[in-house]
């Protein structure tokens, strides 16, 4: 019986024992209501340095339905990132409003944020920031930990998500002690662990060489696929561009183009 | 929880050498008030038996004694003290809790030796007790201090005439030859006659006629006592000295008479009615005081008795003024660790927090709270603080064992002769889970600063931190 949420399938991927054989892939399923994953209305955000305002977003106006794969590009000091921690709910725009799975996340306190990421967005991160204390389990079981899920339901969803991404045989291994790749790896299955609403990577394979980070890029491609997470990356990564279903184009704090390379539903 | 705490556990070892350090700060001010504390408690015990054994834990006055008394002592005679005695010794309440009841007689006088051509005198503070009893309290030892005596027979119950006499009179009186007393020089040659030095006839003369009549021929020193009795009249008895200990205070020292109680109510009531100026109480347990005193103070009021009730601490002022001044040094030491503990953890956890910025934006960003963050790394500290103390805490037991070990021993202020010197841990929990508890909630409030220095940072610069 697979339990609400869940769904499994038979896609391969590379699992514990070596990178080359595969096993069955098993990854929480993300449930929606509404269509719409995101939304930013004429979100704009200015930093300020002593009495220098430095405009990072410019009033930005985005949908982002769910279920997609989703890249924002642009040079460096575009905004991309900024558009994501906008949407991720770790920073708040200084003019318009962010909607983040129905919920308009600027009338929420910091605790009540901090809540809704726990249940509703995983992070990927460019240098991975894994907590170097705990093991790959550890790292992966962390969200679970927060959103309290029981102990017998933690264990047996980190497990199948450390199988998803070909990591069981390191589980008890802690970040030193694996390649960029795993370390990688066990960020994705942390976001992916509590079947997050979105997940959004900032950057995810610049890290990495090519061959691995085109593995990683294959990875999510097929995590996203099965899972129906919805994903939202900022990259720079041509190769990562060419898996999107959609790519929003920043230039200097503003969307300036808005393309659908591949519509997948 | 769980994951905090193993967290925080694995995040102690991460900076291995520089916890160690901030640890070991904690376990050396744990050892430091440890063994002080342990030092200072055996003290407390060592002076709280001295006292007890010397005056019990209460004594019954007459009223106003304890104020007025002491210079006409005579005057504050309890009437009919043996059917007090009885009174207390019969209660129900009392009895089980009680180890000596006895009586005492405090009197003031002039002591002389006159015998073998001295004429030396000097005024006197004499006690009159049971023998008996006097032996058993010197046994008590509830703290288990192996400070007590053994029987001393150089008083008796059977005769009523011996004493015990300060060092210090037997010096000032001459008798340290006679008594075969060491560290105790005789006195310097007369260069002559002077008005003090004339022989005074009328004390000699009824001194020889009281020891004639008392003791028939005298074979130990023997000194005359000249006293006021209650009605006023002069009264000389003969006091045959059957040793001298010192008394540890000079004053007291100098002025010291022990006798039998028969002997001092001789000297004090003469022919009237002997009468006591205390009955003592010594209890198995100290901390059987306030039950059995308030007990007293019932009978005493039942009964329209004119007595009050005074306890050891009322009587032994120094032994407070000690505990006080211990108890302060103590205090003082536990601030000063409690101070070096709080920089040290502060300095440590602000350096963690430091160098974990990203971290801590990395689970900010997962969804914990600010609150989580701050409770990281206040736990952090705590366990610092905990394992540091705990560590401490074993190094002072091995140290206060090794010190219990060596044996040795000191004289304590106020006394005269030497006692164990120890330090006692293991015996007083209360002291170690103090120490332990205050030493890891300095740590932990040590860390609350850096901690909520990593709470409040804001999420996105957190991630950026490099």
């Amino acid at each position: 019986m697979v339990p609400v949420g869940t769904v499994r399938f038979a896609f391969m991927v590379p699992n514990s024992t070596g990178d080359d054989a595969m096993s069955p892939l098993a990854l929480p399923l993300a449930t929606t209501t509404n269509t719409r994953a995101v939304r930013l209305d004429d979100a704009a955000k200015t930093y300020r340095t002593g009495d220098v305002e430095v405009p990072a977003l410019r009033g930005i106006s985005i949908d982002i339905p769910y279920h997609r794969f989703s890249m924002v590009i642009g040079a460096s000091g575009s905004g991309k990132s900024t558009l994501l921690n906008l949407i991720g709910c770790i920073d708040t725009p200084t003019r318009g409003t962010v909607e983040v799975c129905g919920e308009a996340v600027g009338e929420l306190d910091d605790d009540g944020l901090a809540d809704f990421r726990a249940r509703n967005i995983g992070f990927i991160f460019q240098t991975f920031s894994l907590v170097p204390v705990l093991s790959a389990y550890e790292n992966v079981e962390y969200p679970l930990v927060l959103v309290g899920t029981p102990e017998a339901e933690r264990r047996r969803r980190t497990n199948e998500v450390l199988d998803a991404v070909g990591l069981s045989a390191h589980a008890n291994r802690r970040p030193n002690e694996l390649s960029g790749g795993q370390r990688q790896r066990v960020a994705i299955a942390r976001a992916l662990v509590k079947a997050p609403q979105i997940v959004l990577a900032d950057e995810p394979t610049a890290n990495l060489d090519s061959e691995t980070g085109a593995a990683i890029i294959e990875l999510m491609h097929r995590v996203q696929t099965q899972s129906r997470t919805t994903f939202v990356f900022a990259t720079h990564d041509p190769q990562l561009m060419s898996a999107a279903d959609e790519i929003f184009v920043i230039r200097d704090g503003m969307l300036i183009e808005h393309r659908h390379p591949g519509s997948r539903q | 929880m769980k994951l905090l705490y193993k967290t925080a556990a694995r995040n102690i070892l991460r900076n291995s050498r520089r916890s160690l350090m901030t640890g070991s700060a904690v376990a050396a001010g744990a050892i430091a008030m440890l063994l002080f504390g342990g030092f200072v408690l055996y003290i407390f015990s060592g002076l709280e038996t001295i006292n007890v054994q010397r005056v019990g834990h209460l004594s019954v006055f007459r009223n106003g004694y304890f104020l007025f008394g002491s210079g006409n002592p005579a005057a504050y005679g309890i009437d009919d003290y043996k059917r007090v005695m009885q009174l207390i010794a019969q209660d129900e309440l009392i009895r089980p809790r009680l180890n000596v009841l006895t009586p005492t007689q405090s009197l003031v006088g002039i002591a002389g030796n006159f015998s073998d051509g001295n004429e030396a005198s000097k005024t006197f503070l004499g006690v009159g007790v049971i023998p008996s009893a006097r032996d058993r309290m010197r046994q008590w030892d509830e703290h288990s201090t192996g400070n007590t005596f053994k029987p001393d027979h150089r008083l008796s119950d059977e005769d009523e005439t011996r004493g015990l006499i300060g060092v210090g009179m037997a010096r000032i009186l001459g008798l340290c030859g006679p008594l075969e007393l060491r560290a105790c020089p005789p006195a310097p040659a007369r260069t002559g006659d002077t008005p003090q030095a004339r022989p005074r006839e009328d004390l000699v003369g009824l001194a020889q006629l009281d020891a004639t009549v008392a003791t028939g021929e005298p074979t130990a020193p023997h000194l005359e006592l000249l006293g006021a009795t209650a009605g006023g009249a002069p009264n000389v008895v003969s006091l045959s000295v059957a040793g001298a200990e010192s008394q540890g205070v000079r004053e007291l020292d100098d002025n010291y008479i022990a006798m039998h109680l028969g002997l001092a109510q001789q000297l004090v009531y003469g022919r009237g009615e002997h009468k006591v100026t205390g009955i003592v109480l010594q209890l198995h347990r100290t901390e059987d005081l306030p039950v059995v005193r308030t007990r007293l103070q019932k009978l005493i009021a039942d009964n329209h008795l004119d007595l009050e009730v005074r306890d050891f601490l009322d009587l032994s002022p120094f032994y407070v003024q000690v505990r006080a001044m211990f108890g302060a040094i103590f205090i003082f030491i536990a601030l000063v660790m409690g101070v070096i503990v709080l920089f040290a953890v502060v300095n440590t956890m602000t350096m963690n927090v430091m160098e974990r910025i990203n971290e801590i934006g990395t689970i900010r960003a997962m969804g914990v709270r600010r609150g989580g963050v701050r409770m990281q790394f206040i736990l952090e500290g705590a366990l610092i603080g905990a394992i540091g103390a705990s560590v401490g805490a074993l190094f002072a037991f091995g140290v206060a064992a090794l010190v219990n070990y060596a044996g040795l021993t000191w004289i304590p202020p106020g006394n005269s002769s030497p006692t164990p010197f120890k330090v006692d841990v293991l015996n007083h929990p209360l002291l170690v889970a103090s120490t332990w508890i205050v030493l890891t909630m300095v740590a932990m409030a040590a860390a609350v600063i850096p901690a909520n220095r990593a709470a409040r940072l804001s999420v996105v610069d957190a991630l950026r931190h490099v």
